[in-house]
């Protein structure tokens, strides 16, 4: 089990060498780290600058001196904003997983039967319509889903707000809106609009998983054994959550994703409605530090998927197949 | 297979559509000269605007073949770049194996840990934050393509690394390694021609996927600029009037987005069904 | 009489897989159904649990079981013989266990669905069970995974008796193992059965499988059953020329258990329209009569013009 799990830490490694170097890169080419000091600043004053922050040193020293910063949450001053952007990310980061938690939630309520529906009556009507509505979730692009909930729920009926995070309260340095009645009617189409594109996909894993189960020699046996349907579909699910698993981690970095796009239409305040408001203002300081911190965590996430695939399936914690 | 033909028949009758586009259309929709103000947020069913008025007294529905064209145009070229640069890498991975193999699938992989549209995002804002405004929305086209197919290579390096590394193991490969046939010509004699039926399925359905990233940054505010609105453009634009209630602003382009979308990946389905 | 059929014929997509099968089995008896590949035993016996594979359907005949026509039973109904009255275990011992249950979690799980007993006491009657089948207690706690071909094929005989039904189908349970361990499972297999009183229908084309657990030997040709007798007679004097083809080209020691006999020729596929004895074009003793009409099968004996 942990020789497993120590091959996963590394390679996580090597993708988080990466990325951090494609970040430093993002930084050096596109970036101006004296952007701060304005353009009046003079030639003197900017080479002042230039040694102070060690801009002379050599690349590699450079880099390594970003990564040892990185590693302190340290990404240095938004040219837009004027901040620290690791505060500045911090206090944007509960507004994010509040979203991508919630619509996480969504895709696992919706998806899951629905998915457990599709294989276990292929041919009824319920079924059909279940993977129509699946194909049009992942042909519908994110931002088309929350635009037309908002034309229908807050333009047209105008049950639920069609922007921002509602009331937020603060318990001691996460704000959430989980608390209150206006954070929570704000929450809803933001989830929805998210998880919508991850139920469509999650129905398709667990339905491909389930006919698979299904047609399996053990659930030949089990019924041969006279096992009740009740106990069988629980047998066949939990094998098909096994590949939901193994794409858990993607699953949750598109849900990452995707809130960037959930974000701009909401004008939710989490880090991806900075990020874009930083591209578009050639901020270079927070895209280096949203590159930087996406990638830990996707890589976290996907240790997680690692970790749940091996408490389900006894097989890989000996390393061989079965 | 009926549904893959209709599916094509769409798709077929909206590329034709969007590439006559300055034959069919009313108006030059880029042309501001042409645009009056007195005519914006006209109902559909206006003489001269069958689906309605945007804000600046844009005829949508020639905003939408417009549009449809630079959108189809992007997404085609970034597929055509990441097939370009992700097949011979796939080839040569899948070929030559040991070394360069590792190298060049570690670094698919890495890619591969973020979501396409990320990766796109990224790039994306590099290029801006490097070109200056007003160049940047100059290059805008040429920059989202080449965040796109930068996003998209590693699928095809993969594809086509598998399909090269099973040619690798058949016999008449081996045969003509034996009869002292170069590493080239194996390649492209024996080895390409496996691997471009399953990259014909992944060209397919990353047209789609490209579109859509097209869609995505154009509705973020970072590809193509109001000024030359592709359909992401369009209905970032019209989210604004949606509140009060101009919903032609933006159901008509969302349709012409979803709809050959649709029929891509249904095209995809049927492809994927045919190749078993 | 425990089972009885009569007429049995099961239809797939080319035409009748089985055709006219008729056969009894006793309380505590065991029948074995022996022949190629292909020949429809196995679509026998899974029409004996109500599992035909998807294509498949029940053509005719009556099945009487314990005074049950189980060719008129639905769904519902199968379910409530499936396990407790009619017992099954199949040829793949590797895909027969669930993966991701512990062995002795699988047998409690049986025994508490058909006999609703306390956990406590379904995980001694369990580990009764793993002894019975020559596991250790100790290993009920083991993974399938973990355990030898032999071993697996001997936990599915432990799950499939455990409900202690009455008639068990055993579909090829011993052609998945190495060469040597058939002999030894079958006749477990028929010792658990027969001191419990479950008559088994033992599908196989393994003969030292068949010579070990068998009472009564029934041959299938190309969906129809060509020789029934006694174990031991059919094996030492066998009536029917198939028959005695496949006792001649049983496979050694030293074949690949894969390989089957290799008589010249091949079996009329289901759907082949066939004039006289389906056998007739591989036969060395086949005359213009054979080719002409096809001979019956007689109460004791053989489906053959040249047997007396």
């Amino acid at each position: 089990m942990s020789r497993l799990l120590l091959t996963r830490l590394l390679e996580a490694v090597p993708v988080l060498l990466i990325s951090a170097a494609a970040a430093f890169a993002l930084g050096q080419v596109a970036g101006d780290p004296l952007a701060a000091l304005g353009l009046d600043a003079s030639a003197a004053q900017r080479a002042a600058a230039a040694a102070r922050l060690g801009l002379d040193a050599p690349l590699p020293e450079q880099y390594l001196r970003f990564l040892w910063a990185a590693l302190h949450g340290d990404f240095g001053f938004s040219i837009r904003l004027a901040r620290p952007v690791g505060a500045l990310l911090l206090e944007r980061l509960p507004a994010t997983v509040e979203l991508a938690g919630a619509a996480f939630l969504v895709a696992l309520a919706a998806g899951i039967p629905a998915g457990m529906l599709a294989a276990l009556h292929p041919r009824g009507l319920a079924a059909r319509a279940v993977m129509a509505v699946s194909l049009l979730g992942v042909s519908l692009p994110t931002f088309l889903t929350g635009t037309l909930l908002i034309l229908l729920f807050a333009a047209t009926l105008r049950w639920l707000p069609s922007f921002g995070r509602g009331e937020v309260v603060a318990l001691g340095g996460w704000s959430t809106g989980l608390l209150t009645g206006s954070g929570r009617l704000a929450l809803i189409l933001p989830a929805l609009t998210l998880g919508a594109f991850q139920a469509a996909l999650l129905l398709r894993l667990v339905a491909d998983g389930m006919r698979g189960a299904l047609a399996s020699g053990h659930v030949r046996f089990a019924r041969a054994r006279g096992l009740p349907p009740r106990l069988i579909r629980r047998h066949a699910l939990r094998h098909a959550l096994v590949p939901v698993l193994a794409a858990f981690g993607m699953q949750l970095g598109l849900l990452v994703a995707f809130s960037i796009v959930t974000e701009q239409v909401f004008q939710w305040p989490g880090i991806g409605l900075l990020l874009v408001q930083s591209i578009a203002a050639a901020d270079v300081p927070v895209m280096t530090a949203y590159l930087v911190l996406t990638s830990v965590l996707f890589v976290a996430l996907s240790l997680l998927a690692d970790l749940l695939a091996l408490a389900v399936d006894p097989r890989l914690r000996q390393g061989r197949g079965g | 297979m009926t549904g893959g033909r209709v599916a094509g028949a769409v798709l077929l009758a909206a590329v034709l559509a969007a590439a006559a586009a300055p034959l069919l259309a009313a108006q030059n929709p880029f042309d501001l000269a042409h645009l009056d103000l007195m005519d914006s947020l006209l109902p559909p069913g206006s003489p001269g605007f069958p689906l309605g008025s945007d804000g600046q007294g844009r005829d949508v529905l020639s905003a939408i073949l417009y549009g449809a064209r630079l959108s189809f145009l992007v997404g085609g070229l970034a597929v055509g770049l990441a097939a370009l640069l992700g097949m011979p890498a796939g080839l040569v991975a899948g070929y030559a194996g040991g070394w360069t193999d590792a190298l060049l699938m570690r670094l698919a992989d890495a890619q591969l840990a973020f979501p396409a549209v990320l990766v796109a995002l990224l790039i994306d804002g590099a290029a801006r934050a490097l070109l200056a405004r007003g160049r940047a929305e100059a290059l805008a086209v040429p920059v989202l393509v080449l965040a796109i197919g930068l996003g998209r290579w590693p699928q095809f390096a993969r594809v086509v690394r598998g399909a090269a590394r099973l040619a690798r193991g058949r016999d008449y490969v081996a045969a003509a390694r034996l009869a002292g046939v170069g590493g080239g010509r194996i390649l492209f004699a024996h080895v390409a021609p496996n691997a471009l039926g399953p990259a014909g399925v992944l060209f397919t359905l990353s047209l789609g996927l490209a579109v859509l990233d097209e869609a995505t940054l154009s509705f973020l505010g970072v590809g193509l600029p109001p000024t030359r609105p592709s359909l992401g453009t369009l209905i970032r634009v019209g989210t604004e009037y949606v509140l009060s209630g101009q919903w032609w602003t933006v159901v008509f382009p969302a349709l012409a987005l979803a709809v050959p979308v649709l029929a891509v990946n249904l095209l995809g389905d049927a492809l994927r069904a045919a190749r078993r | 009489m425990l089972l009885s059929v009569t007429g049995l014929s099961i239809a797939v997509a080319a035409g009748r897989a089985v055709d006219q099968v008729s056969f009894t089995l006793d309380r505590g008896e065991v029948l074995a159904l022996v022949g190629e590949s292909g020949a429809g035993k196995s679509l026998t016996g899974a029409a004996l649990i109500g599992l035909l594979p998807e294509g498949a359907r029940l053509a005719g005949g009556r099945l009487e079981f314990a005074g049950v026509a189980l060719e008129r039973l639905a769904e519902p109904g199968w379910r409530r013989l499936r396990g407790r009255r009619i017992g099954a275990v199949f040829q793949d011992p590797l895909a027969a266990l669930d993966p991701l249950a512990r062995i002795g979690d699988q047998l409690v799980e049986t025994l508490r669905v058909h006999h609703a007993a306390s956990r406590p006491r379904a995980r001694r009657q369990a580990a009764e069970w793993l002894a019975q089948v020559g596991i250790p207690a100790a290993r009920a706690r083991a993974w399938p995974h973990e355990l030898s071909g032999g071993m697996r094929q001997r936990v599915a005989i432990a799950l499939a008796l455990a409900p202690r039904p009455a008639l068990l189908i055993a579909d090829e349970p011993t052609t998945a193992l190495d060469v040597s361990l058939r002999g030894q499972v079958a006749a477990l297999l028929r010792r658990l059965a027969t001191g419990q009183g479950t008559a088994v229908l033992l599908i196989s084309h393994d003969i030292a499988s068949v010579a070990a657990a068998a009472d009564r030997v029934a041959v299938m040709y190309a969906g129809r059953i060509v020789e029934t007798g006694a174990t031991a007679a059919l094996l030492r004097a066998p009536a029917h020329p198939y028959t005695a083809a496949l006792l001649a080209a049983r496979p050694g020691i030293l074949h690949r258990p894969d390989r089957l006999p290799a008589i010249e020729g091949t079996m009329p596929p289901p759907g082949a329209t066939v004039t006289g004895c389906a056998f007739a074009p591989r036969c060395g003793r086949a005359d213009a009569r054979c080719a002409a009409e096809a001979p019956d099968l007689p109460p004791h004996g053989a489906a053959c013009w040249h047997h007396d």
